[in-house]
């Protein structure tokens, strides 16, 4: 059951960033192709060119889903074209065994004018589907892309949604494929045919393949066995452990220090403490679990009367996720005077979901509010965990369980 | 588990290299594509004439249209135009309607590449089911024309006879040609849009050195070009079998076919060779 499928060995491609010579270029592989020459000629890099995709290889077997992660331009979608055969390397081989099935390009070959009914057959065909299968499974696709009536009006009369749920439906219900490739398509619809998309997708996998591209973590940590990280093209980790490799994706994230406010006040410091011990690494990464604290040196200068602190913690978007406000013994917002503080503020259990975070510092004028100093992507951390979860604070617990025989 | 399962493999090899594999693969993507052309025919006809008022008649308006001019431009004598051995109306009518069938063909290869880019970018299907369905729709478009055109003959009183049994023989050699021609450009076509705004421009020219809408010159150098250019065997032949004469340059008119079903498999070659270049450079 376990035989290979995919074999990437040491592929490489090239792209190049005019147009003009992009164009041009394509006319002298041409000219190479059609008198029989190698494509890519010696491996070296002309004018303005670029390796898109750099010296990758793997091999994936039945069962297998491998998640290519990495920034825009990482080449993950380039790599898949050539595994998909659209695109030729430039260097290495590439084999795939079986049918393949892409959920790439959904409701390719829709005419807006044609009805529903008729896009299904015409989609079919462009994914190597016989008319005779398609009769049989019809209202299957119909039903499954819930657009009941409209099936007979033409597709231009369709909301943006109700298109891409029959493209979905069509591919979905119809391919049994060896080899699944996946490229951002899951995150279309509302949640309900989300779902439902995630449960066939689930099923498609499960006998196949799969190389799946996307943006979304959590679909990663839930899909694949195995996560590939891509940069410049370049293999950046290749690990059998999809939580090692969603953290290194959010290595990659950078968080820019940026000072503003009246600079009345300063951020000295920011230093960050798990379970007591103080972190000394420039990005640490810290599992799920641990008690934080973190340790805030500030200066206000006058003749300012007194300032109030807040921290805030950001996700790799730098949207704000945890506010921290300061208090005083009696709780009365807690108000510094002139002069250098150090802050010891305990933020408790680590309960954010896997990623990357930040801290934001915003010390404030206690009467006026104007803000004297803001400063963020102070102490960026990962927070680690084995398993990404579909939410961004992850609590654990230990039901009481009360059960009763069922009848 | 239905095995043994194909194997697909992608190097930077030249197709070429394999010349037996890269035959095998052309037959079995022939094949493979005729489902997916004939849908991807009836998908554009059927988009095409349900948003047009007029339907089908576009199928022939520009055809008619020159004819008409012409017509005028003769019967008026603004343009003298020499003894045709039909009559006029009905060798400018068969003229322009044969030409139209040559175009179609020309300008569907690219034509349909260029539609289908963003399907070409994202997804692997026999890419012959775009050259098969452009046959197809110009075939249909043909089979309109014809129609038209028998019901102009029949009302002017031309009785073709037994000749007319070789006329779709004619109409064929005129798609296989046009086909071919349009195919050689298509690759050249997809990258640069140059080529794809060139040829209406060097088919109008085309279209006064064949015999169209001028009777083939008597001498000089008029008569010559005439002669020598490949387009004019497959009109002639097509229009004497459809009115009855005796084809004049049957013997060209073999090798005219023989050279483009030649051509037809070097630029299918081509076309596949080119394909993956192409949408490596295109944006997907």
């Amino acid at each position: 059951m376990a035989e290979t499928l995919i074999k990437v060995d040491a592929v490489s491609k090239k792209f190049c960033r005019s147009l003009k010579r992009s164009l041009w270029y394509g006319m002298q592989d041409l000219g190479n192709e059609l008198r029989g020459r190698r494509h890519g000629t010696d491996g070296r890099l002309r004018a303005e060119e670029f390796w898109a995709v750099r010296n990758v290889s793997f091999e994936l077997k039945r069962g297998e889903c491998l998640g290519l992660i990495g920034h825009n331009g990482a080449g993950k979608t380039t790599l898949l074209r050539i595994l998909n055969g659209l695109i030729k390397p430039d260097q290495g081989r590439v084999e795939i065994r079986g049918k393949v099935g892409a959920l790439i390009a959904l409701g390719a070959g829709f005419n807006p004018i044609l009805t529903g009914r008729e896009n299904i057959y015409i989609n079919a065909s462009v994914l190597g589907l016989s008319t005779r299968e398609v009769d049989h499974k019809l209202d299957e696709i119909i039903e499954f892309a819930e657009i009941g009536d409209f099936i007979d009006t033409p597709v231009q009369n369709y909301s943006s949604g109700m298109s891409v749920r029959l493209g979905f439906s069509v591919a979905a219900v119809l391919i049994k494929p060896d080899v699944l490739f996946l490229d951002e398509v899951l995150a279309v619809g509302d949640i309900g045919f989300v779902i439902k998309c995630l449960n066939t997708v689930r099923r498609l996998t499960a006998d196949s393949a799969v190389v799946f591209v996307s943006h979304s973590m959590q679909f990663i940590s839930s899909f694949c066995t195995r996560v590939m990280v891509l940069q410049h093209g370049e293999t950046l980790l290749d690990s059998p452990n999809p939580a090692d490799g969603i953290d290194r994706y959010y290595a990659l994230v950078r968080h820019e220090r940026h000072t503003s406010g009246t600079g009345e006040a300063q951020v000295v410091g920011l230093d960050l403490l798990a379970d007591g011990v103080l972190l000394t690494e420039e990005e640490p990464s810290v599992p799920q679990g641990a008690t934080m604290t973190a340790r805030l040196r500030v200066r206000i200068d006058g003749p300012r009367a007194g300032a109030e602190v807040t921290v805030f913690i950001h996700d790799e978007a730098m949207a704000p996720l945890v506010c921290i406000p300061t208090f005083a013994d009696d709780s009365r917002p807690l108000t510094l005077p002139p002069g250098e503080h150090l802050l010891e503020i305990p933020l408790g259990t680590l309960d954010l979901n896997g990623g990357k975070y930040s801290f934001v510092v915003g010390i404030s004028d206690s009467t006026s509010s104007i803000s004297l100093a803001r400063a963020q992507g102070l102490r960026p951390f990962r927070a680690f965990s084995g398993q990404t979860q579909w939410g961004r604070i992850v609590r654990p617990s230990k039901p009481r369980v009360s059960s009763s025989p069922s009848n | 588990m239905n095995e043994p399962a194909t194997t697909a493999v992608y190097t930077p090899d030249s197709s070429l290299s394999d010349p037996r594999e890269m035959v095998r693969s052309m037959i079995r993507d022939l094949v493979g594509s005729r489902e997916l052309a004939w849908r991807l025919a009836v998908r554009d006809i059927r988009a095409q004439y349900r948003q047009a008022y007029l339907g089908i008649l576009w199928a022939f308006i520009v055809p008619l249209a020159n004819a008409a001019t012409w017509i005028f431009l003769s019967r008026t004598g603004v343009v003298a135009v020499g003894e045709t051995s039909l009559p006029y109306p009905v060798y400018v009518l068969t003229g322009t309607m044969l030409w139209a069938i040559l175009m179609d063909a020309m300008n569907a290869p690219l034509l349909q590449t260029t539609a289908a880019r963003g399907m070409l970018a994202k997804l692997n299907f026999p890419r012959e089911a775009l050259l098969v369905s452009g046959v197809y729709q110009t075939l249909f478009n043909a089979a309109i024309k014809i129609a038209l055109l028998a019901a102009a003959l029949i009302f002017m009183g031309i009785n073709p006879g037994t000749s007319l049994v070789l006329f779709p023989l004619g109409v064929l050699s005129l798609v296989l040609v046009g086909t071919a021609l349009g195919l050689l450009i298509t690759p050249v076509g997809m990258l640069y849009t140059d080529v794809g705004r060139g040829l209406p421009l060097l088919m109008q020219f085309l279209i006064y050195l064949s015999p169209v809408v001028f009777p083939m010159p008597e001498a000089g150098l008029a008569a010559a070009v005439f002669q020598a250019n490949p387009l004019t065997p497959l009109l002639l032949t097509t229009r004497d079998w459809l009115t009855g004469f005796e084809p004049q340059y049957l013997g060209y008119f073999l090798v005219v076919n023989a050279g483009a079903t030649l051509l037809l498999l070097l630029v299918w070659v081509a076309y596949r060779l080119a394909m993956p270049i192409l949408i490596e450079r295109m944006s997907a």
